[in-house]
């Protein structure tokens, strides 16, 4: 087994120091202002829809150069600026103690300082908001979502977390996987005997695949990204394929979601346009395809109408540019029919395995 | 062969016959209106004698029995008092009165005070007692009962007293059958409305329980009484100036039109003289029937007559009907638009409006309506009055205001002739020029509402303004200075002012 460590995952804290520094910079930034008897503003990239572009050179969303001034002289701004003020703070206490935090944590935290967020999704918006003043993620200011996904196969880290610094770990140590979370994400990759990564949607296959010894058969790690992937998920699924050099497949299932859950894991999303380091753009769809639909006569269901909307969104989205997908989008359009990965348990509960999977795998390579 | 049988009844016999059309439709309207014509006639009499009103009213079981529908009704005043001639006439005779004149009065028919004795005459067949006195040295005690079918005062006892106080006043006191519990809720309304357009009169009631309600003025501050006025020639008819030919002085046509008409200069009755073609050196007892048809068509057609003056109209006034409202309605806020003189078929009136919002009046779902007319407030038939269709019509939005406010609308129509719909005096009926005056009066007002409520919502924008600054700076400061890791926090009172000082500017705009 070639052992493969990486420095990369250095890079990983080296961004958190950078967070702790950026974040005490902007506090003293502030500071002054009001000092100055200035009201404190803040300039950032705008993150509004016509600000966002597709990169083909980097193969994922950016965001333009426009920038949005906010200011608390503004009433309509003020509060957002405070919370994104406390945010600032909370996170800068959270990185130097070393702490980490999930987004809903970050919610009733704030409760405890008056800061009272409306809901989650204003919490969740302004953390997004300190992503894009200071241009790092989240996770870097150790903040994670609350979805987990998971890991298994043959790979080998070291995590760097505080207590746990130095200690190896195998990912096949536990039969359900091991879930991707802030000490995951921060461990450094020392190596694998796999040539291969494959993602998968749905919790049900994952499990299917690790009961086939599906990482064995194919030599592969297998990554559950339990629906649309999270973001700490996709930033893994790149380590893995630019520090270890393994070449990605995804397999979702055959309907406009399923291939949108592969693009965002290849290309990124807009809502992260303000980030890099989350896409892989590397990494292959390889199926459900509405192509398989047909050439496996799978057991369908109808689209739904929104389904169809969906798909004519897609058809216009620049990322969808390309021959392939153009051709299943067209093709799902025209069958207008979706089929789910279980689907093939019609020829039996292994034929996805022995039949599909290598079939699949070949095609994308 | 069949013959019908003819036969004539008096003024009294016909309202005894007809008294719905007065307002004496049952029981519980009886005593309503009853209390209402004499508390207007205590009203018109306090004017009369120039003094601030002092009205007591009380009604209690007659016999002091609670299970009786018959109550007592006595209504006492410091007016003008009636000269000791006229009382049996004034309350023992269908229209007979004082107020036939030109000149703005509640009462104008004659016959408010005589209805409600003759109802309690009717009911319980007893007398009514009348107290007087112009502040002579005599006061003078009547019982009286009406002969209906002659339309005559039976005297059936009269008293003279020596009046050692001056006292002036007119004290009327009779039995009536009614339902006062169902009444109540219009008598209190009644006079509070009439406390809002009388804002200068003292009003005491005790009810059949014994319950005290108070209405106090607020001022002694009284409207400039109303002068008595000539006719004016729109409003003239053929028999109105074929009396006045009977009974001038005068021995040409010229001088006639220039002494008994209202507003016509020697110039104006040249040229108008010159228009008919009548000569006007002519005597008008000459005139021929003919030539008094023609001279009143030509009256209505001539165009040069000065519009009527309002000398005879006595309108509240401004400040009097917002110290009304304020005392009464206790609003939050109240503007008040007194309306230019106006005519409509030559008789002048005018019009005022005020429109209150907030404080004490409620939310109803829709603006609660007060209409007057000549200070009396209209209870009935409140959706047959042209101030309900204006107030309907309206484009209520283009002011910002909606019915579920708490909005009050008030509508004081002022004139030598009310242009009612009934003898009950319920409501007005829709004349256009009338209409025009309360639209444009009520428009007036709802801008000023407008004006004062865009302001309010200003200022508490402001304050709202100024209430984020000052709960957001603080914490700003606070974390930007944790996360500098700084030791003190920066001064954000600057800030703070500088928010203030322009929202004080602001408010000047
Ligand atoms: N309280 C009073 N003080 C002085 N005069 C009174 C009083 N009550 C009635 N009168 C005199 O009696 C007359 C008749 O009153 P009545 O109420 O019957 O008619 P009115 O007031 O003239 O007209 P209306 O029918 O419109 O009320 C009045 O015109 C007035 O001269
Ligand atoms: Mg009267």
């Amino acid at each position: 087994m070639e052992e493969k460590k990486r420095t990369s995952s250095e890079s990983a804290l080296h961004k958190k120091m950078k967070a702790v520094t950026d974040l005490k910079t902007l506090g003293e930034a502030l500071y002054h202002q009001i000092e100055q008897g200035e009201f404190p503003w803040i300039k950032m990239p705008t993150r509004s829809i016509d600000n966002i572009y597709y990169s083909p050179e980097l193969r994922q969303y950016i965001l333009g150069e426009r920038r949005v001034k906010r200011s608390a002289r503004n009433i309509r701004h003020i509060r957002p600026f405070t919370q994104l003020v406390w945010t600032a703070f909370f996170a800068h206490q959270l990185s130097t103690q070393r702490k980490t935090s999930t987004l809903r944590d970050v919610y009733y935290s704030a409760q405890a300082y008056e800061m009272s967020f409306k809901d989650q999704s204003e919490s969740d918006n302004v953390i997004t908001d300190l992503e894009t003043v200071i241009g790092l993620a989240r996770e870097d200011f150790n903040v994670f979502p609350e979805e987990r996904s998971a890991v298994f196969g043959d790979l080998t880290i070291e995590y760097t977390v505080p207590g746990y610094e130095g200690r190896r770990m195998n990912m096949t140590s536990h039969p359900d996987g091991l879930m991707i979370g802030p000490a995951l994400t921060y461990s450094e990759l020392v190596k694998t005997s796999a040539d291969k990564v494959i993602a998968i949607e749905k919790g049900g296959l994952f499990t299917r695949f690790i009961e086939e010894n599906v990482h064995k058969k194919f030599n592969a790690l297998l990554v559950l990204t339990a629906g649309q992937a999270p973001r700490a998920t996709r930033h893994f699924i790149r380590r893995l394929n630019k520090e270890l050099e393994l070449p990605v497949y995804i397999l979702t299932d055959g309907d406009p979601w399923g291939m949108h859950i592969a693009m965002v894991i290849i290309s990124g999303s807009a809502n992260a346009a303000h980030l890099r380091g989350l896409a892989t753009p590397d990494a292959k769809w390889s199926g459900v395809w509405a192509t398989d639909i047909v050439d496996y006569k799978l057991p369908t269901d109808p689209l739904t109408e929104i389904d169809v909307k969906r798909l004519h969104e897609l058809q216009r989205d620049p990322r969808y540019k390309a021959k392939l997908w153009q051709r299943e989008i067209k093709t799902f359009m025209k069958i207008r029919k979706k089929a789910e990965q279980e689907a093939f348990s019609r020829y039996g509960l292994t034929y996805i395995v022995d039949e599909y999977l290598p079939a699949k795998l070949e095609e994308t390579k | 062969m069949t013959s019908q049988a003819f036969e004539e009844i008096s003024p009294a016999d016909f309202f005894y016959r007809n008294r719905d059309i007065a307002g004496f439709t049952n029981p519980s309207r009886a005593i309503f209106a009853s209390i209402r014509e004499l508390v207007e006639n205590s009203l018109d009499a306090a004017e009369i004698a120039m003094v601030p009103p002092d009205i007591y009213v009380r009604v209690t079981y007659s016999d002091g029995d609670p299970d009786s529908n018959v109550y007592k009704l006595r209504v006492e005043d410091n007016g003008s008092g009636i000269t000791s001639r006229h009382i049996p006439s004034a309350f023992g005779q269908a229209l007979f009165g004082s107020k036939y004149k030109l000149k703005q009065s509640r009462g104008t028919f004659g016959l408010g005070g005589t209805m409600a004795v003759l109802y309690g005459q009717i009911t319980t067949h007893k007398p009514a007692y009348i107290v007087s006195s112009t502040g002579s040295t005599k006061v003078y005690k009547y019982r009286i009962m009406i002969d209906i079918q002659r339309n005559k005062p039976i005297i059936l006892e009269r008293k003279v007293l020596i009046n050692k106080e001056q006292w002036h006043g007119t004290i009327v006191e009779f039995s009536l059958e009614g339902d006062y519990f169902r009444a109540m809720p219009k008598i209190l309304e009644y006079l509070k409305q009439t406390a809002v357009v009388n804002p200068y009169a003292n009003v005491a009631f005790i009810d059949p329980k014994g319950r005290f309600y108070k209405f106090t003025r607020v001022t002694t501050m009284m409207p400039s009484p109303p002068k008595e006025t000539l006719p004016h020639p729109y409003g003239v008819d053929v028999e109105t100036v074929k009396r006045l030919i009977q009974m001038t002085s005068h021995r040409n046509m010229l001088d006639f039109m220039r002494t008994h008409f209202h507003r016509i200069s020697e110039k104006i009755a040249h040229s108008f003289l010159e228009f008919t073609g009548i000569a006007q050196t002519k005597n008008p007892k000459k005139l021929g029937p003919q030539e008094i048809v023609k001279l009143v068509q030509m009256m209505k057609r001539y165009e040069e007559f000065r519009p009527p003056s309002a000398t005879c109209l006595s309108p509240l006034g401004e400040e009097l009907l917002k110290a009304g409202i304020l005392k009464e309605l206790k609003p939050e806020f109240t503007a008040v638009c007194q309306r230019r003189p106006a005519t409509y078929a030559g008789h002048p009136f005018i019009v005022e409006t005020a429109i209150a919002y907030g404080g004490d009046i409620p939310r109803k779902g829709d603006f609660i309506l007060y209409r007057f007319a000549n200070r009396i407030p209209l209870l009935y038939d409140e959706a047959s009055d042209v101030t309900f269709r204006v107030v309907k019509t309206m484009n209520w939005r283009r002011y910002k205001v909606s019915q579920d406010m708490p909005i009050a609308v008030l509508v004081h129509i002022c004139s030598t002739k009310i242009p009612y719909k009934t003898v009950g005096k319920e409501f007005i009926a829709d004349r256009p020029e009338v209409k025009r005056e309360i639209l444009n009066g009520i428009r007036e007002v709802a801008r000023k509402l407008q004006r004062f409520l865009s302001k309010r919502e200003h200022v508490e924008r402001e304050k709202r303004r100024l209430s984020v600054f000052s709960k957001y700076l603080p914490k700003i400061a606070r974390f930007s200075t944790k996360l500098a890791g700084k030791e003190t926090e920066p001064n954000i009172e600057r800030l703070l002012e500088s928010v203030n000082t322009v929202g004080g500017k602001e408010k000047n705009i």
